[in-house]
């Protein structure tokens, strides 16, 4: 029997899974095992199967994943810091058939953002956002964030979070869930397989309330920092599992414009 | 009219697509008059109260980048504020029209008229090497008039404009005439029109991106000199003032806004003293009528700039006058108007006297 070489594997009828053409084939700027590389994808796979490529219109944040535009196959503005949701506003009010989406790091929703996150959701701007929670501020370098937990360590908390010096961790997500403005409300990780198609469920059913017009739907995606919790990758998830999921627990906290009963 | 409803008014005329704005004095009366007027029925015109001037300016950011028509207005404290979205959006070279209503300052100050954001105005104001087109009315039909004119320049050259006007303007009641009714551009010819807009990527173009960022130092450069160039052609061709009884004068009085209004005033009664006195009222404060006070400064005795701030304007005439003739100030603070008969003591003391 003749040797199989690789060229005769990689055939077009033995693709099993391919690149979203909604995203470019750019490569990323993340470090390796980060999450942000993964919730890019699975917001750009719901943009392909939804057909809404050419309707949808993006907005990035500062942080980390500033440049998302240089990976989404789509139209892009990028925000100040922490602004996005009122630039999406701003977006949305003139082209109310378009679907728009902001893409957010803790720093940027959950601390200097904090206002535009609240109104835009009190308004029911009828928008997604998806909201990158790894504890940290990954862009400058590890510092201290809104939502570091208790005793973590940061460049801005050496010791471990203070909380009595320092302030306590935030709950955005439970917070934005009290706003009647809010129609979809959820948490969830894209750090194994089955998370990740869960995450991905909750992205389509975001764009798919978008579509019907049902207001704010909020997606937090807790996830993992390499760099700025100084750990290698795997160390990293098992961190995340055994200390930011007890606290930043994952499902869904308003379903339908309710609050989900525990 | 009040100067604030027939800016508003105006808007509307002028099809402008959206309005984002927050309640400051001496402006409010702005989006008081939008949200009465019903725009969304009559042109289908966007407009929504933001929780701050910093949301608002950033929901302007977010619209502009569409290719709309797109307007804020604000005072002083308020404009403070949007000045980081104001630089992301000339970073970004994105039009749009922004009011300043000024009020004396620094701080909250107070509610009364002032002139002290014209450096604020004219250069830059927010972080990184930029400049607004600034145009300053004197009238209430000047503050209609110069929407349709911020419009014009904004699109022509996808850069922000600002209209520095002052809580006297803003407040005072006359008689002004309004252009008709515009149409709204539709959403086919704006993506005909500016094909640069975040309007949804149809496959037959790349996509768009409104970003300021840059983090090759070499293309940042590069994109800075773009805009340099961009100025100057501002500067060659867009420079408007208004010249009065310059050709015979010893003396110019420099004045915009409602003190060039009272430096008429002014005008007459020193003419009436046999002081030969003209009157640069520059209408664009950026570009500065630069050339024009050059020219002058080879045939007259000397300048004097009244404004209501501590001395800033004046700076920009010194700039142009280069040491050739004096140039002195006269000014006041904190809500006070000059008077008149004071301008021309100032100028006798200042200019002649000394
Ligand atoms: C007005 C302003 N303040 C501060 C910064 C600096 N800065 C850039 S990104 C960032 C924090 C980003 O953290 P986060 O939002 O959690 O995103 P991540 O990088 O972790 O994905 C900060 C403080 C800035 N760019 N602009
Ligand atoms: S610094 Fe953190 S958030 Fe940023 S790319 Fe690296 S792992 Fe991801």
């Amino acid at each position: 029997m003749a040797e199989i070489t690789l060229q005769d594997i990689i055939k077009e009828e033995n693709l099993v899974y391919s690149r979203t053409k909604v995203m470019t084939p750019n490569e990323l700027h993340y470090c390796p095992g980060c999450g942000h590389g993964t919730a890019h994808r699975l917001i750009a796979e719901v943009i392909e199967e939804m057909g809404i490529q050419e309707q949808t219109v993006g907005v990035t944040p500062v942080g980390c994943s500033v440049l998302m535009y240089n990976y989404m196959d789509i139209d892009m503005q990028e925000a100040a810091h922490g602004r996005a949701p009122a630039v999406a506003t701003g977006i949305k009010r003139v082209m109310p058939d378009k679907y728009v989406f902001t893409y957010q790091g803790d720093g940027d929703l959950a601390a200097i953002g904090t206002a535009e996150t609240i109104h835009s959701c009190n308004r029911g701007e009828n928008i997604c956002i998806f909201f990158i929670n790894n504890g940290i501020y990954g862009m400058t370098g590890g510092q201290m964030a809104p939502t570091t937990l208790e005793g973590m360590a940061s460049s801005t908390s050496p010791f471990g979070r203070d909380v009595s010096m320092m302030g306590n961790p935030i709950k955005m997500t439970e917070l934005v869930a009290q706003l009647a403005g809010t129609y979809f409300v959820t948490r969830h990780s894209v750090h194994t397989p089955r998370n990740v198609r869960r995450a991905k469920k909750a992205i389509r059913q975001a764009f798919e309330n978008q579509k019907a017009g049902k207001g704010v739907s909020f997606v937090e995606i807790v996830s993992n920092c390499n760099s700025g919790w100084k750990m290698p990758p795997v160390k990293a998830n098992e961190w995340m599992e055994e200390n930011m999921f007890p606290f930043y627990k994952l499902g869904d906290i308003k379903v339908d414009g309710k609050l989900v009963e525990k | 009219m009040k100067g604030n409803e027939a800016i508003a008014e105006a808007a509307i005329r002028e099809g402008v697509d959206a309005y984002f704005g927050y309640p400051i004095t001496p402006q409010s009366e702005v989006i008081e008059y939008l949200m009465s007027e019903k725009p969304h029925e009559r042109t289908g015109m966007v407009v929504l109260q933001a929780e701050s001037e910093l949301a608002a300016i950033n929901m302007v950011y977010g619209a502009a980048g569409t290719g709309r028509k797109v307007m804020t207005s604000s005072s002083s404290p308020g404009i403070s504020l949007k000045m980081e979205g104001i630089s992301y959006i000339a970073g970004s070279e994105l039009p749009c029209v922004i009011v300043n209503v000024v009020r004396g300052g620094p701080g909250l100050g107070t509610i009364q008229p002032g002139q002290c954001d014209y450096f604020q105005a004219t250069k830059g104001g927010g972080h990184g090497d930029y400049r607004l087109i600034v145009l300053a009315p004197a009238s209430v039909q000047e503050m209609a008039d110069f929407i349709e004119t911020g419009y014009d320049l904004a699109f022509k050259y996808r850069n922000p404009v600002m209209i520095l006007s002052d809580g006297i303007i803003g407040q005072m009641m006359e008689k002004v005439e309004l252009k008709p009714q515009k149409k709204r551009f539709t959403p086919e010819e704006i993506i005909n029109k500016y094909p640069w807009a975040t309007t949804g990527k149809p496959k037959s173009r790349e996509r768009n991106i409104i970003t300021s960022l840059e983090l090759i130092a070499a293309k940042q450069e590069a994109f800075n000199q773009k805009l340099i160039k961009k100025y100057q052609e501002i500067q060659e061709n867009e420079i408007k003032y208004e010249a009065l009884n310059t050709d015979d004068a010893d003396y110019i009085l420099v004045a915009y806004g409602s003190v060039a209004r009272i430096c008429m005033n002014a005008m007459e009664e020193a003419r009436a003293k046999g002081i030969k006195v003209g009157l640069i009222r520059p209408i664009t404060l950026f570009p500065f009528p630069t050339p024009i006070i050059s020219k002058l400064a080879d045939k007259v005795k000397g300048f004097m700039s009244v404004e209501m701030s501590a001395g800033q304007m004046v700076e920009d005439i010194r700039l142009a006058v280069n040491g050739r003739k004096p140039v002195e100030f006269y000014g006041r603070q904190g809500g006070m108007i000059p008077a008149p008969e004071d301008i021309v003591i100032a100028l006798e003391q200042k200019l002649i006297g000394g």
